[in-house]
């Protein structure tokens, strides 16, 4: 081999660090879309049936309505989202310095309401935030994820982590057993996907409406019988962190269409 | 070979029946009688008692059933009724890293949700019921 191409190799080794015990290897990570049955991929796929597109366009008039008593809209800020907001969901949750932690894009947007808008924070699942959220994160379908590559929110990943690998509930189970161990087997004969967080909020044909990435954390953390970390917590912020550095690579598909 | 370990519970949980493991099983009925195995049945195909969520077995009267754990049918060859107490009360004697939920511990565990914590999954003449309809499912 001549030097140059020891070098080549060398790097290409280097900028693929050793996966842990049980992690997915990046080329064989898949969103939940592709464990879906054609019908819902359908949905999925079409924009005018897609249901969450709905949420959408609501989020598109809220982007220009003015609120509050700064009586001003998120595009006196930040002018047509088409460009500025082009790729954002694919690196949240980010960090805040001000909090001095990473903050999910319905934390930042309700932090816009505070500080710029002076409006009352959006209850969390309320469709005026998942409405906003879904027209932000939709965005950026199709940017592939590079959330958790700031060193600053390294620690968060890593608590992420921490919690995603912790058996919890009464049935003792944790993140790990059914996501990575688990992936294309069935529960209850309901397939098992990864766990990939690819295209929230998304629309659950179950739920019947949009719900976001946390809702879902929390129904799976009630399904092991845990007591389920409330909207806003700093551990499923680190586990939402977490699900999407461990997602690197893979395409946003907000608003995703789920079973 | 005999282990002999009588569990008591923890202060603070509902009593737990005390029972004693003796090799790599449970021999005593943890009621003291017998279970009912029609009625085991039917708490092993019941949702909530979680068992079909990861086993299939010969139920041929529901497609929800899991591929995540062996297939129950025979499982009365493999195991004798003691062996099959033990694996219902805590199924990490035979692995330590199984994903099979311990069914009758109280103690333990992480962040248990309000409505469950300090109660085993099942009570003690549910899994008596359990094991009474294993041992049945021979081929
Ligand atoms: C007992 C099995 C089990 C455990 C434990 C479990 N989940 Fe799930 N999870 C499921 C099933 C089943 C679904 C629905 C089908 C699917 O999307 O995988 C699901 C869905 C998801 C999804 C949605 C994926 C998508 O495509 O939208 C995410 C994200 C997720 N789980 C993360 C987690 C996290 C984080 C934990 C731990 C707090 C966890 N799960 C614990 C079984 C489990
Ligand atoms: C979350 C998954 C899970 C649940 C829920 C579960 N099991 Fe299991 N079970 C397993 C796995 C995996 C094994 C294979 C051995 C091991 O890993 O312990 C197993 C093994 C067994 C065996 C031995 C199988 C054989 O023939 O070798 C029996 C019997 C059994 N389980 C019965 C039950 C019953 C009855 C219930 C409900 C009360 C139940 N299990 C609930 C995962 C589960």
């Amino acid at each position: 081999m001549n030097f140059w191409r020891a070098i080549a190799v060398a790097t290409l080794l280097a900028a693929a660090p050793a996966l842990l015990a049980g992690e997915i290897a990046p080329e064989a990570r898949r969103s939940g879309y592709a464990f879906m049955g054609p019908d819902t991929r359908a949905m999925q796929d079409d924009d005018t049936s897609n249901p969450g597109m709905l949420f959408v366009l609501d989020g598109e008039t809220l982007w220009t309505k003015k609120t509050g008593s700064a009586e001003k809209a998120c595009a006196d800020c930040h002018g047509d989202a088409r460009g500025s907001m082009q790729g954002v969901a694919a690196r949240y949750p980010a960090f805040d310095k001000t909090q001095g932690r990473p903050v999910t894009l319905d934390q930042r947007i309700n932090l816009c309401r505070a500080n710029h808008q002076q409006a009352t924070p959006l209850p969390y699942e309320s469709r005026d935030l998942l409405a906003l959220s879904a027209f932000v994160a939709h965005q950026a379908r199709g940017v592939a994820i590079t959330a958790g590559e700031d060193p600053q929110v390294k620690p968060f990943v890593e608590q992420g982590r921490d919690l995603f690998m912790q058996r919890e509930g009464q049935l003792n189970l944790a993140c790990t057993n059914c996501h990575d161990d688990n992936f294309d087997k069935h529960l209850a004969g309901a397939p098992i996907t990864q766990g990939q967080p690819t295209g929230y909020p998304m629309y659950r044909l179950e739920w019947q409406t949009l719900g976001s990435l946390e809702r879902r954390l929390r129904s799976c953390m009630s399904g092991v019988r845990a007591q389920a970390y409330d909207y806003g917590a700093p551990e499923l912020v680190a586990l939402e962190l977490f699900l999407m550095s461990r997602a690197r690579g893979l395409p946003m598909e907000t608003p995703a269409v789920r079973p | 070979m005999i282990a002999g370990l009588t569990f008591a519970c923890g202060a603070g949980a509902e009593e737990l029946a005390p029972y004693t493991v003796v090799g790599d099983g449970i021999p005593a009925s943890l009621t003291g009688t017998p279970g009912d195995a029609a009625r085991g049945r039917a708490l092993v195909l019941a949702r909530t008692t979680t068992c079909i969520l990861c086993h299939s077995g010969p139920f041929p009267e529901t497609r929800f059933q899991g591929d995540l754990a062996p297939d129950l049918t025979g499982a009365g060859n493999r195991w004798s009724v003691s062996q099959l107490r033990l694996r219902l009360v805590d199924a990490s004697r035979f692995n330590a890293q199984t994903i099979m939920p311990s069914y009758y511990r109280n103690d333990g565990l992480v962040r248990v949700g309000r409505s469950f914590a300090g109660k085993p999954i099942l009570s003690a003449a549910e899994i008596e019921d359990i094991v009474a309809y294993l041992a049945t499912l021979r081929d």
